[in-house]
């Protein structure tokens, strides 16, 4: 074990200090939201403006940002490196450099068009994705297909030259802004459930989609309802072969990027909430004083250096190009609970502060952590329910048998 | 950057873990435990053999010279196979030693310890204060120590005890020898049959004060903190292990239960907490040697997490083995027990935990 990094990676991150200084300066990192905001502590700020995009475009070109797109397409191209990857991480957040944009194109569509896209798709959308010029929202759930997926209905038939789209999709976060949507739809009816899936695109903007916005429990509209009546698709929209969708779909990062900062959020709220333990006061002291508050901090922070350590561990076995195993399996599983403990110690720190909706009553931060709060249940569903993570950390991670219904 | 462990920490703890394999099944650790003394001295050799008792012994006193780390890889592996024996009392005597003694000391007890011709142990916690040592009541006046202490692993066995107690100075270590005068020893029977503790008191019996540094007190604490968590964490593996094959073989309506979910998703709640601690422990173990600003308040962290834990999986192990897992024969309630013992040895988890926010300053 050495936490120390050798003489060649230090060497990589001064060459990453000497760039951020070059082009970036400390005052552009001003104007982003004040780092006890919601947006700030949710890690939901991502700077699109033409100061953050010329930036990116240099540390694209330097090799430092979206390292497993090609180059050809806009991406930096590079062997994937845990480490340097990791000190890009680290510098760039000391500063406050413009990342990579966040969100389920740059993550999910990107990798999807550089494996099965066709070069018109990847010359078309990759760059501005990853710019985020080009805003995305994924159209997978329907009403009657959640966890089971596969078993969604939305109708594609081919008419000439275009897709004739039929059916309805939900919870679709951020529809209402995005500009495509990348979905599955069944364009096969009579064969195997999984056989009869496309991976399809389709512009926001086509006539006969309706995106009517879907309130969510803290209030706020950020997924919608999303209906299809006869959307004519261009065929050529189509990505991979046609009923292999649900192939294309699986396709995800392999490299580096699934190892990094999947704590980092998560040590943010912590700090959050320890500010907050010694800014509020409980019956006549901070509440970082009381004796049971203390206890279920440090309880909450075991928790949060273990996923810290296992994110370390994550990055040497990745280095060394070993299986992780069980380590990177139930991290999700994990920081979900974690998620959810810090948010409720937060509630009873607030004690019947919390009482108050977000924007109601005096103290600044408080809306932040009801918010907070209400979200580590969205986060419980999003992306693939807390069971069915159990799922598959018993069956992959275990070796424990299928159950017989979802066999297929 | 190397978060992992090294080919030579590989291939140590898999030494240790195929010798308990084979040499160390479970009737033998009932062997022990049903013995008189707990303890089988051609085990304990055999282990010494293995250079367990001198794996962080300098190599100038005929140890290996390794770190903590090490050692306590060594102890995972002691608590995957529930073994028996005087492990932690010599691991922490041999701390207090290489941390406080002066050159003298060393040279005089560390070779025969790493070679198994005697056997230390440690007196740390007392009746009203427990583990703070600032509140010992344990006296050493002109070399004279008096006091008792409630919580002596292997009293009986040892040729030398390293006690903690207090002079004009404050709080420190006092090394005893086997047959000094003044000494009482009462066996005692744990829930944990796979170690043994004693009381012991002390009247006016002939001490030497650990010439080296006073810190050594709180250093010894902390290393017994991580070694009992990484004891915590092999036992956690094993009961998982344990449940995870019996869940692929038993079976109830028609199916293997690890097929049901309710079963399968207790499995992935344990697997899912364990695996990340493993990191928690390693890291607490390096800070010991390495980031030694760190290592007081990790050392209670992982103490009050991995132990509680270790607990947890215990019990939900026990039940998704039904009927079988509350007999007597079956081998689980050994781990059950053990987890009692680490749980409450060297302190509870809340203590460390207020510890813990107490060293961070809030
Ligand atoms: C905040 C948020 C944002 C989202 N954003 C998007 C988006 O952008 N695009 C998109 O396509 N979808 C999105 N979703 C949808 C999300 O992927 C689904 O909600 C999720 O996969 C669960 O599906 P479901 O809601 O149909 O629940 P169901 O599948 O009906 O599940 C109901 C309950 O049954 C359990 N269950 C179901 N099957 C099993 C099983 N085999 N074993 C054990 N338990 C089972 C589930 O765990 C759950 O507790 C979003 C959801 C949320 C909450």
């Amino acid at each position: 074990m050495d936490l120390s990094y050798s003489a060649e990676y230090e060497q990589f991150r001064n060459q990453v200090r000497q760039f951020l200084k070059e082009n970036w300066r400390p005052e552009d990192a001003d104007g982003g939201p004040p780092p006890e905001s919601q947006a700030a502590m949710m890690g939901a700020v991502i700077r699109t403006d033409e100061r953050a995009t010329q930036f990116r475009l240099k540390a694209i070109e330097r090799g430092y940002l979206y390292r497993h797109v090609p180059k050809q397409y806009g991406g930096g191209e590079q062997p994937a490196n845990a480490l340097q990857a990791q000190i890009i991480a680290d510098e760039f957040r000391k500063v406050k450099a413009p990342h990579e944009v966040m969100g389920q194109g740059p993550s999910m569509l990107v990798p999807t068009l550089v494996e099965h896209g066709t070069e018109e798709q990847k010359q078309f959308f990759v760059r501005d994705t990853l710019l985020g010029k080009i805003l995305w929202c994924q159209g997978y759930s329907e009403p009657g297909s959640g966890s089971d997926l596969a078993s969604l209905r939305t109708r594609g038939v081919l008419d000439g030259d275009h897709w004739v789209i039929n059916g309805q999709k939900i919870w679709t976060s951020n529809a209402d802004t995005a500009h495509w949507m990348f979905c599955l739809v069944r364009t096969e009816p009579d064969a195997p459930k999984h056989e009869g899936i496309s991976y399809i695109l389709v512009d926001m903007k086509t006539p006969g989609l309706d995106v009517r916005p879907l309130r969510q429990m803290t209030g706020e509209a950020d997924f919608n309802e999303v209906f299809f009546d006869n959307v004519r698709v261009p065929a050529s929209n189509l990505v991979g072969k046609r009923g292999l969708g649900w192939i294309v779909s699986r396709s995800t990062l392999k490299h580096e990027r699934a190892l990094i900062g999947g704590s980092m959020i998560h040590r943010r709220t912590f700090d959050g909430l320890m500010m907050l333990a010694q800014a509020v006061n409980l019956r006549g002291e901070p509440a970082s004083k009381n004796k049971v508050i203390r206890n279920r901090m440090v309880e909450i922070e075991s928790k949060l250096l273990a996923l810290e350590y296992n994110q370390y561990r994550l990055l040497t076995t990745g280095a060394r190009g070993e299986d992780p195993g069980l380590a990177g399996m139930v991290t999700k599983l994990y920081g979900t609970q974690l998620n959810y403990d810090i948010g409720r110690l937060a509630m009873d720190i607030l004690a019947d502060r919390g009482l108050m909706a977000p924007g109601e009553g005096s103290a600044p931060a408080m809306g932040m952590f009801v918010t907070a709060y209400m979200w580590s249940l969205g986060v419980l569903i999003a992306g693939g329910t807390a069971n069915i993570q159990r799922n598959v950390i018993g069956e992959r991670g275990l070796g424990l048998p299928r159950d017989a219904a979802t066999k297929r | 950057m190397d978060f992992g462990l090294s080919a030579d920490q590989l291939m140590l703890k898999d030494t240790i873990k195929r010798f308990l394999d084979k040499q160390c099944p479970t009737t033998r650790v009932r062997a022990v435990m049903e013995s008189d003394t707990g303890h089988d001295p051609k085990l304990w050799q055999e282990l010494v053999d293995l250079g367990v008792a001198g794996l962080i012994v300098p190599a100038a006193q005929g140890g290996a010279g390794l770190e903590l780390l090490d050692l306590a890889l060594a102890a995972e592996e002691l608590g995957h196979a529930c073994c028996p024996g005087p492990f932690l009392g010599s691991a922490l005597a041999t701390i207090a030693l290489v941390e406080g003694a002066d050159a003298a000391q060393r040279e005089r007890w560390l070779p025969k310890i790493a070679g198994g011709e005697i056997l230390a142990t440690i007196a740390i916690g007392e009746d009203d204060s427990r583990w703070d040592p600032a509140t010992f009541t344990t006296q050493v006046r002109g070399g004279k120590l008096s006091g008792s202490k409630p919580l002596v692993p292997y009293a009986s066995s040892a040729d030398v005890m390293i006690v903690a107690a207090h002079d004009e100075h404050g709080p420190g270590f006092w090394l005893v020898e086997r047959g000094a005068p003044g000494i009482e020893v009462n066996p005692l029977k744990l829930v944990d049959m796979t170690r043994r503790v004693e009381s012991m008191s002390f009247r006016d019996t002939p001490a030497t004060a650990l010439g080296g540094s006073r810190t050594a007190l709180q250093r010894t604490i902390d290393a017994g903190c991580i070694l009992v968590a990484a004891d915590a964490h092999g036992g956690s593996r094993r009961c998982l292990n344990m449940a995870v094959e019996y869940a692929m073989q038993r079976e109830q309506f028609g199916q293997k239960i690890g097929a049901f979910q309710a079963v399968k998703h207790q499995l992935a709640n344990l697997a899912s907490e364990i695996e990340p601690a493993l990191s928690l422990y390693w890291y607490a173990a390096h800070a010991f040697d390495h980031i030694k600003d760190q290592s007081e308040r990790h050392a209670a962290i992982v103490k009050a997490h991995m132990t509680d834990l270790f607990d947890r999986v215990t019990r939900d192990t026990t039940e998704l083995h039904g009927g079988i897992g509350f007999t007597w024969e079956f081998d689980l309630h050994l781990w059950f027990r053990r987890a009692v013992f680490d749980r409450g040895f060297l302190g509870e988890a809340n203590y460390h935990r207020e510890r813990a926010a107490t060293l961070a300053g809030w």
